[in-house]
C-alpha cells in the first residue's frame, strides 16, 4: 500500500472562517453561561437539590463516551493490524482528544467551585471511581498525546503499536469508570447496575464512530479530498455493529429489569409513565437513534448514499444524547424508594416524580462544550498534518474489491 | 490510759477505718462514673471509642409537629423560620437547603399514617463518603458523617449517592452564617449532628427540642456504650434502619416503622 | 552620547515617575488595620507575637482548621470565631463593616495585598453576637440595610 500523504487543510476560505466564527460564538456563550452561573451561583439554573445533575452533565458524559470511541478507529489500525483504517489514526486520535477536553470543560465549568479544581487534582479519595476517572481523564491526554505524536513524527512511527495498546487498553478503563459513575450508586433504582460500565463501553463505540464520520465526511466534502467507498463502507459497517450492539444492551437491562418487581416502579416511569423520559427513550433513543439509522445504514437504497448515512450518524448523536438525558436526569427524577410499599410525602419533595426546567444558561454551557471539541478539530486540521491528502480507494487499499 | 479505754480506743479507730472504706467503696464508683460522663474537654479529639447515634420513636412523633427542623433551622441558621424569609433568598423551594426534614408514610395497604425526621442517616459506610473524589465527604471517628466544606468542589456526586437524599447544595451566596455552621455557596451541606454541640457534651438541637416540648420522640447518645440511654433502648425495644438492605450500618434508628 | 542636561531631565522624569504613586499615598503607606476589642494578654498583642501572625496567620488558620472540623478540638487557640470576635470591632455609630470593606479588619490588608480569601463564603465575617442580631433583623425584613459600604 502507498504511504499515506498527510497535508494540512489550506483554511483559506471565508467558510472556513465562518465556521470557527460560529463555534466560537457558542464558545463564548458557554462561556458566558459559566460566569453567570458562578457569579451568583447554581441558583441561576435549573438543577436543584433533586435533580442535581442536568443539561451540562448530559452534553459532559456524552462528549467524554464519545470520545473514547472516537479513538476506535486508530486502536483498530494499531491494535489489530487492520492497515485500511491507518490513515484515518492520527484524526482518530485528535476527535478523542478534543472530545474529552470539550466534555471536562463544560463538567469542571459546571462545578459549585471550580476555583478549586487544583483541590480536585492534589486531593484524592481513592474509593471514589469519579477520583479514578480524574486520573483516567488526565492520562488519557497524556497517552493519546504520546500515541498521536509516535503517528505524526515519522521516526517514532515504529512505537505507534505499543502506544496504540496503551491507549487502547486506558480509553477501556477510562468508559469503564465513567459508566461506574452510575453503576456503584446504590441509592437510585436507575442506577446500580453492572451493566452500566459495558453498556457506557459499546455506547461509546457507537457515538464516538458516529461523531467521527461525520467529520470526515464534512472535512473531506468542505476540502474537495476524495474519499473512496471503500474507507467509506468499512466506517458504515462498523458503525452498524456498535448501533446494534448498544441496542442490545439497553434490551438487556430494562429485560433484566422488568423481570424483578423491585425494578417495576422504575421501569413504568422510563417505560410508559415518564412524560418527557418515555419519549426520550423511545422516540429519541430507540426509534431516532437505533432503529431508523440501523434500517438507512443496511438498506440497500440508503446503505450507499452517503448524505443517508451522514443523516443515519447525526440520529445516532442525537439518540445518544436523548439516552445520556434519560439515564442522567430520568435516573434522578424517580424518587428514591426510601419505604417500598408506602406513599411518602415531605417538605424536600420525597416520594414525588422531579421535575426539571433547563435554562437557556446550561444548555448553552452544554452546546459549548461540543463547540470547542469542534473548534479544535477544525483549527488542528489546518495547522498539523492530520488529514490524509487522499482516502480514494488506491490510496487505502489498492487490493479492495469492488 | 487503762485495758478497758485502749480497746475502746482500738475499737473505735477500726470502726472508723472501716466506715471510711465503705463510704470511700460507696462514692468511688460515682467519682469513676462522672469522670468517664464528662470525658470530653475542648482539646479532645473525637475518638471511635465513641460512636454517636440517634434512635427515633415514631409512635411518639406527631403528624404536624415540626420541633426538631425548627430547632435545626434556629441553631444552624438555615430555611426560614416561623414564616420568615429564609437566608436563600434566591432559590426556588426546590434549591433551598433542608437538613432535616418531616416525612409522612401512608401504607398503600392499610392505610396507616406515620410521621418522621429524617436526616443524615450517619452510616458506617455512608455511600456519600465512599463516592467523594477530594474526601471532602467524611466520617468522623466518633461516626458522624459531615462535609469538609474546605475542600468540596461542589460536584454534588455525594448527593447522587445519598440512599436518603439528606444533602443539599447551596445555590446562592450566603451571609450572616452562625460561628458554629459554617455554609457557602457551591459548596454542600446536611445534617452534622450538631457536632459542635456533641463535643461539648450536648444533644443535637432537634433532640433538645424534642425533649424540652417533653415529646420523647428522639433519643441521642453513644452507641457504643452499653450503659447510654440510647443502647439500653435499642437492646430492650430494637430499632430499625431505614432501607436496611443496603447494609449501611446507619447510627439513626427508628421504632415503630 | 548623552549631556549632562539630557541626563538631568531624564533623571527627573523618572524620579517623579516612580516618586507619585509614593505620594498619592502620601501618609498611608500600608493598610490600616482597625483596633482589636482588647490585647490578648499583657505581654503580646495578639495571641502570637504581631510579626508572626502577621507572616504566619494562614498556616495556624489552616492547621486548626483541620483540628477542628475532622479532629472536633474546640479549644479558642488559632480558633477562627475567636480573632473574629476579637478584631472585628463596631464604628463609632455601632456599625460593623463587613469582609469586602477597607474597614473590615481581615480586608484592611487583604484589599492592599489584593489576596483573595474564601473563607467567608461559608464563615460568618461577624462576631456572633453582631451576625445573630442582624440576622434577626433580616429574617423580619429581607431588604434590611446591613451597614454601609458592606460588600462580598
Amino acid at each position: 500500500m502507498k504511504k499515506p500523504v498527510f497535508k494540512q487543510i489550506d483554511g483559506n476560505s471565508i467558510n472556513y472562517w465562518m465556521l470557527l466564527a460560529l463555534l466560537g460564538s457558542f464558545v463564548l456563550a458557554a462561556v458566558g453561561s459559566h460566569f453567570y452561573m458562578e457569579h451568583g451561583g447554581h441558583y441561576v439554573t435549573g438543577m436543584n437539590n433533586q435533580i442535581v445533575w442536568g443539561m451540562p452533565h448530559v452534553f459532559a458524559v456524552f462528549l467524554i463516551v464519545a470520545a473514547s470511541g472516537a479513538l476506535n478507529i486508530a486502536s483498530i489500525s494499531s491494535v489489530f493490524g487492520k492497515t485500511a483504517y491507518k490513515p484515518l489514526a492520527p484524526l482518530s486520535t485528535l476527535v478523542a482528544l478534543a472530545l474529552l477536553a470539550g466534555g471536562l470543560m463544560v463538567l469542571v465549568l459546571d462545578l459549585g467551585r471550580p476555583d478549586r479544581l487544583i483541590v480536585a487534582m492534589t486531593y484524592y479519595n481513592f474509593k471514589s471511581i469519579f477520583a479514578w476517572n480524574m486520573i483516567l481523564y488526565n492520562g488519557f491526554f497524556l497517552i493519546v498525546g504520546i500515541y498521536m505524536w509516535t503517528m505524526l513524527q515519522r521516526n517514532l512511527n515504529k512505537y505507534s503499536k505499543v502506544a496504540g495498546m496503551s491507549a487502547f487498553i486506558w480509553r477501556l478503563a477510562l468508559t469503564t469508570g465513567t459508566g461506574s459513575i452510575f453503576g456503584f450508586l446504590v441509592a437510585r433504582q436507575a442506577y446500580d447496575a453492572a451493566i452500566m460500565a459495558p453498556m457506557f463501553v459499546v455506547m461509546s463505540f457507537s457515538f464516538g464512530l458516529a461523531i467521527f464520520l461525520l467529520i470526515v465526511i464534512a472535512t473531506y466534502k468542505w476540502t474537495d479530498r476524495p474519499l473512496g467507498d471503500a474507507i467509506f463502507k468499512r466506517l458504515k459497517n462498523l458503525l452498524g455493529i456498535f448501533v446494534a450492539g448498544v441496542l442490545y444492551f439497553v434490551i438487556a437491562q430494562h429485560l433484566t429489569n422488568l423481570y424483578a418487581t423491585e425494578h417495576h416502579g422504575v421501569e413504568a416511569f422510563i417505560l410508559r409513565d415518564g412524560g418527557i423520559y418515555t419519549q426520550l427513550f423511545w422516540y429519541g433513543q430507540i426509534i431516532l437513534g437505533s432503529l431508523i439509522p440501523l434500517a438507512i445504514l443496511y438498506h440497500p437504497a440508503t446503505a450507499n448514499s452517503r448524505s443517508a448515512i451522514s443523516v443515519a450518524s447525526i440520529f445516532i448523536v442525537l439518540g445518544g444524547l436523548a439516552q445520556m438525558y434519560v439515564i442522567i436526569i430520568g435516573g434522578q427524577a424517580y424518587p428514591l424508594e426510601l419505604f417500598p410499599g408506602k406513599e411518602v410525602t415531605s417538605s424536600f419533595f420525597d416520594g414525588m416524580v422531579n421535575t426539571y426546567s433547563p435554562t437557556i444558561a446550561e444548555t448553552l454551557l452544554g452546546l459549548g462544550g461540543i463547540a470547542v471539541a469542534l473548534f479544535m478539530i477544525a483549527f488542528a486540521v489546518k495547522v498539523l498534518r492530520f488529514l490524509p491528502e487522499s482516502l480514494a480507494d488506491e490510496a487505502v487499499d489498492p487490493h479492495h474489491s469492488k | 490510759m487503762s485495758n478497758s479505754e485502749q480497746n475502746t480506743n482500738e475499737y473505735r479507730r477500726k470502726f472508723l477505718a472501716q466506715s471510711a472504706a465503705v463510704a470511700g467503696l460507696a462514692i468511688a464508683p460515682g467519682i469513676i462514673l462522672n469522670q468517664v460522663a464528662h470525658a470530653k474537654s475542648d482539646s479532645d479529639k473525637a475518638t471511635s471509642a465513641n460512636r454517636w447515634g440517634m434512635l427515633i420513636n415514631t409512635n411518639k412523633c406527631a403528624s404536624g409537629c415540626t420541633d426538631c427542623v425548627t430547632a435545626c433551622k434556629t441553631e444552624n441558621a438555615w430555611g426560614s423560620v416561623d414564616g420568615n424569609t429564609s437566608s436563600e433568598t434566591h432559590s426556588s423551594k426546590e434549591q433551598q437547603a433542608q437538613w432535616i426534614r418531616k416525612v409522612t408514610i401512608t401504607d398503600k395497604q392499610t392505610g396507616h399514617v406515620q410521621s418522621l425526621p429524617l436526616m443524615c442517616q450517619h452510616c458506617e459506610t455512608a455511600p456519600c463518603v465512599d463516592v467523594c473524589p477530594t474526601g471532602a465527604s467524611m466520617k468522623r471517628e466518633d461516626g458522624i458523617v459531615q462535609v469538609d466544606k474546605h475542600i468540596c468542589i461542589g460536584c454534588r456526586y455525594c448527593m447522587m449517592a445519598c440512599p436518603y437524599k439528606a444533602r443539599s447544595f447551596v445555590h446562592e451566596k450566603l451571609e450572616l452564617q452562625k460561628a458554629t455552621a459554617p455554609r457557602g455557596i457551591g459548596t454542600v451541606e446536611s445534617c452534622n449532628m450538631c457536632a459542635h454541640r456533641v463535643d461539648k457534651d450536648q444533644d443535637p438541637a432537634c433532640v433538645e427540642a424534642c425533649n424540652k416540648a417533653e415529646h420523647g420522640a428522639m433519643l441521642f447518645g453513644d452507641l457504643k456504650d452499653a450503659n447510654s440511654a440510647i443502647s439500653r433502648e435499642l437492646k430492650k425495644h430494637g430499632g430499625e434502619q431505614i432501607r436496611a438492605d443496603l447494609g449501611l450500618n446507619t447510627g439513626v434508628r427508628y421504632q415503630g416503622l | 552620547m548623552m549631556s549632562l542636561r539630557q541626563f538631568a531631565k531624564h533623571l527627573v522624569v523618572l524620579v517623579g515617575l516612580t516618586a507619585l504613586p509614593v505620594l498619592s499615598n502620601a501618609g498611608e503607606l500600608g493598610p490600616v488595620p482597625p483596633k482589636a476589642k482588647m490585647k490578648a494578654s499583657e505581654k503580646t498583642e495578639c495571641v502570637e507575637p504581631v510579626g508572626d501572625m502577621r507572616k504566619n496567620h494562614m498556616e495556624f488558620l489552616l492547621h486548626k482548621r483541620d483540628e477542628t472540623m475532622r479532629e472536633g478540638v474546640r479549644t479558642k487557640t488559632h480558633s477562627l470565631a475567636e480573632c473574629i470576635d476579637c478584631h472585628v470591632t463596631p464604628d463609632k455609630k455601632g456599625e460593623f463593616a463587613r469582609y469586602g470593606d477597607d474597614k473590615h479588619f481581615c480586608s484592611s490588608c487583604h484589599n492592599y495585598a489584593a489576596v483573595n480569601v474564601d473563607c467567608f463564603d461559608c464563615h460568618s465575617d461577624l462576631p456572633e453576637s453582631a451576625s445573630s442580631k442582624l440576622r434577626t433583623l433580616n429574617q423580619k425584613n429581607p431588604h434590611h440595610k446591613m451597614t454601609e459600604g458592606g460588600k462580598k
